[in-house]
């Protein structure tokens, strides 16, 4: 059967399940965009700008697990689009990204609209192709989904120049691919899971620290199963929240920069380390070197090679799925006749349980006058039940969302951990809404960073999301003014934001629900309010402590134990 | 470290700059990189000279076969391997230097492959080392012109990398 270019790429879509395709028209495009309204299996979703399509599709990824699937047009449509795949890169989000180009004879002439897409994007992708022949289009598209969502996942990009979505061919889908360039590994090595078992048996003083390798592999029970029956402490990354229940005993709450003091103490101090889906980033173990200053042995379990041994040396690596591993590590584990020390480990969770006695935490509850931020997030944690899906974008509130949020499953965390993208809260709530459209979806935000996407209201108003918007406006870029206080003398540089909009008023003009809140009293009503209006995009605009700082915090280039706790730590 | 990687990749458009933007990102040195097709049509062979601690070279290993299009990574350190580089070079010969340069060729097996009145192009193969000592062994103001094609290694006898 002979179908044009853009039948073959909305059938292939068909194929592989998309339910969503979030997008925004344009000439390079023109072709598939009137597949897309001669079809009705793959739903479009009209963005407004193609950095939330991206973001859109990520979000729906996150929270699914599915692959995201995006398309732009050529130009400005892969430009804009740069910052959500980079997010996703960064993030290991698998996605799908269809762009146009300019025709085939076209490419090298300074086309109107050209630009070098597959240039551009190479260094945040996982892989790109571009297609120049229709016959390749639709095992491209196969493979791109293959490359996407098997290993470590990630954004692969298709770019399809106008004439090849015109031209004809014909079409089948392929089944299955092979690459012989591309095996990711699956299976760990069964000895190097055997040495690593004895070795956790053996901890004096063991930690679990888990990544968001472990949300992506599916294996939360796995890890919870581990940690439980093994009794050890654990700890989730930023990334990683919601893979080990937040609120269970075991749980230290997260660690690094903005992690518990218990958590990090925990780190520093422990003799086993088996790290499981992380990969030890500079705002998690802070300055490598003052890690190393307590010796411990290290366990790290990766499906990516290259993720092993490049901050820190490790004693067993295990590359493999994290599923696989884990579950071979369970039936060792049930194999041996060694069992946990259980004295030495009474001693160690008393240690533990000194350190969280700190109750680092802590903040002043019992302001009657200002909303503190941190009360908004614990509230918004009681209204929902800790059973929202929440999106966050990138500042101080990102940081209250983690510490006070209480995951207890995974992918309900959603945050641009990698990149640290301003602007993706909005639109990656979206996602999450469209992937499960009868859940709460919260997006917990700031002044500033909402309004890098803000333009996204007119699309949840179009296709009625009934997101809930928590804006933490502290009139400042709080992350920065923080940030300014502790090592720049106070010299508040261009972090002062005026001139904000009435929010409100901005949320009425779209068509949806603004709430403004001032008094601290006024917090958990607002909140049970906009979760009533269960069929309305509400934005609450809580208007919130000036002053109020992240803590505790590990300054840039310091060890996990040069924790600042507090403002009186100053 | 010194080290010579060996790549087996796709002979496709965008292999190349995949691994030389690989190189850029992620600050990585290069001293030389050849790369041509192999017997095989859809596979080419790439050599990168490259330097770096043994920590970098393994994370240069591992972005390496990371890259989608990269069939196979050898390091030829690992083992024993013939390097080998050619070089041609333009060189003023005149009057008296003229014997004098044809036998400083002869004694490093280099070949005169072009020649005028005034000038000897030599062809010349050898490690990096033995093309490094020739030029020094040449008066550098007689040098007009020199191309080199960096380094190309092999495994030594049943060493072989292939598919």
């Amino acid at each position: 059967m002979q179908l044009s270019g853009a039948e073959i790429t909305l059938r292939c879509l068909a194929e592989e399940g998309v339910e969503y395709l979030f997008g925004y028209p344009g000439g390079a495009v023109l072709y598939i965009y009137d597949e897309i309204f001669k079809q009705d299996k793959v739903k479009h979703i009209l963005v407004r700008h193609e950095q939330a399509a991206i973001h859109a599709a990520d979000g729906y990824a996150r929270s699914c697990g599915r692959p995201g699937v995006a398309i732009v047009t050529s130009g400005p449509g892969v430009t804009n689009a740069v910052t959500g795949i980079a997010t996703a890169y960064l993030d290991s989000i698998p996605m799908v990204i269809i762009s146009g180009q300019v025709p085939t004879r076209a490419i090298g002439l300074d086309a109107f609209q050209e630009v070098d897409t597959v240039g551009i994007t190479r260094p945040c992708v996982k892989h790109n192709f571009l297609v120049k022949d229709v016959n390749e289009l639709a095992t491209t598209i196969k493979k791109a989904f293959y490359v996407a969502t098997s290993g470590r996942p990630g954004p692969v990009l298709v770019d399809i120049p106008k004439d090849v979505s015109q031209h004809l061919a014909e079409y089948s889908y392929p089944s299955s691919v092979t690459m012989r360039s591309y095996n990711p590994v699956i299976k760990g090595h069964a000895g190097q899971i055997k040495k690593a078992v004895q070795m956790l048996l053996e901890a004096k003083r063991p930690m679990i620290y888990a990544g968001g390798g472990v949300i992506l592999g599916d294996s939360s029970h796995l890890l919870t199963q581990i940690v439980r029956e093994l009794g050890y402490p654990c700890t989730n990354t930023l990334m990683g929240l919601g893979a080990y229940p937040a609120t269970d005993k075991l749980f230290v709450g997260m660690l690094g920069m903005h992690g518990t003091y218990e958590a990090n103490l925990a780190m520093q101090n422990c003799d086993v380390l088996l790290a499981i889906g992380a990969r030890f980033d500079d705002r998690v173990i802070g300055n490598p070197e003052h890690f190393f200053q307590s010796g411990r042995r290290i366990i790290h379990v990766d499906i990516d090679p290259s993720s092993i041994s490049k901050r820190v040396k490790v004693d067993v690596p295990i590359v493999g799925n994290i599923a696989d591993v884990a579950e071979e590590m369970l039936k060792q584990l049930h194999a041996s006749d060694a069992k946990p020390d259980a004295q030495a480990l009474a001693a160690w969770w008393k240690q533990i349980e000194e350190w969280r006695s700190r109750d680092c935490l802590r903040f002043d509850r019992s302001n009657t006058e200002i909303i503190k931020p941190q009360a908004v997030v614990e509230k918004l944690y009681e209204v929902t039940n800790g059973d929202a899906y929440i999106t966050s974008d990138v500042g101080q509130h990102q940081m209250w969302a983690a510490q006070y949020y209480k995951f207890d499953k995974p992918r309900r965390w959603i945050n641009s951990g990698g990149l640290g993208t301003m602007g993706f809260g909005l639109p990656s709530a979206m996602g999450v809404q469209f992937a499960f459209p009868n859940d709460m979806v919260a997006c917990v935000t700031g002044e500033a960073s909402i309004q890098m996407c803000i333009q996204e209201l007119s699309t949840c108003k179009q296709y009625h999301l009934p997101i809930k918007i928590v804006n933490l406006n502290n009139r400042y870029l709080g992350m920065v003014r923080q940030w300014q206080e502790l090592q720049h003398g106070n010299r508040y540089s261009e972090s002062y934001m005026e001139a904000l909009p009435d929010f409100v008023k901005l949320a009425e003009s779209y068509g949806h629900v603004g709430m403004k809140i001032e008094k601290p009293s006024d917090v958990e009503g607002a909140l049970r309010e906009a979760f009533a209006l269960k069929d309305r995009t509400v934005f609450l605009d809580f208007q919130t402590d000036q002053t109020e700082n992240v803590f505790p915090m590990v300054p840039g280039g310091k060890g996990l134990s040069e924790m600042i706790l507090g403002s009186e730590d100053l | 470290m010194r080290h010579i990687l060996s790549l087996l990749l796709e002979n496709e458009a965008g292999a190349l700059s995949r691994v030389a933007g690989l190189f850029s990102a992620r600050a990585y040195n290069i001293e030389s990189l050849t790369v041509a097709p192999t017997e095989d049509p859809t596979l080419s062979r790439m050599t990168i000279v490259t330097s770096g601690s043994d920590d970098v070279i393994e994370q240069i290993t591992k972005q390496l076969n990371k890259l989608i299009e990269v069939v196979k990574v050898f390091d030829l350190n690992e083992g024993r391997h013939i390097e080998r580089e050619l070089m041609l070079v333009k060189i003023r010969s005149e009057g008296k230097d003229r014997e004098e340069i044809k036998r400083t060729a002869d004694i490093f097996r280099g070949r005169v492959i072009d020649v005028t009145d005034r000038i000897y192009t030599i062809e010349l193969t050898g490690t990096r080392d033995k093309l490094d000592a020739f030029l020094e062994a040449i008066d550098s103001a007689q040098i007009l012109e020199t191309v080199r094609t960096g380094a190309s290694g092999i495994g030594r006898g049943e060493w072989i990398l292939r598919v």
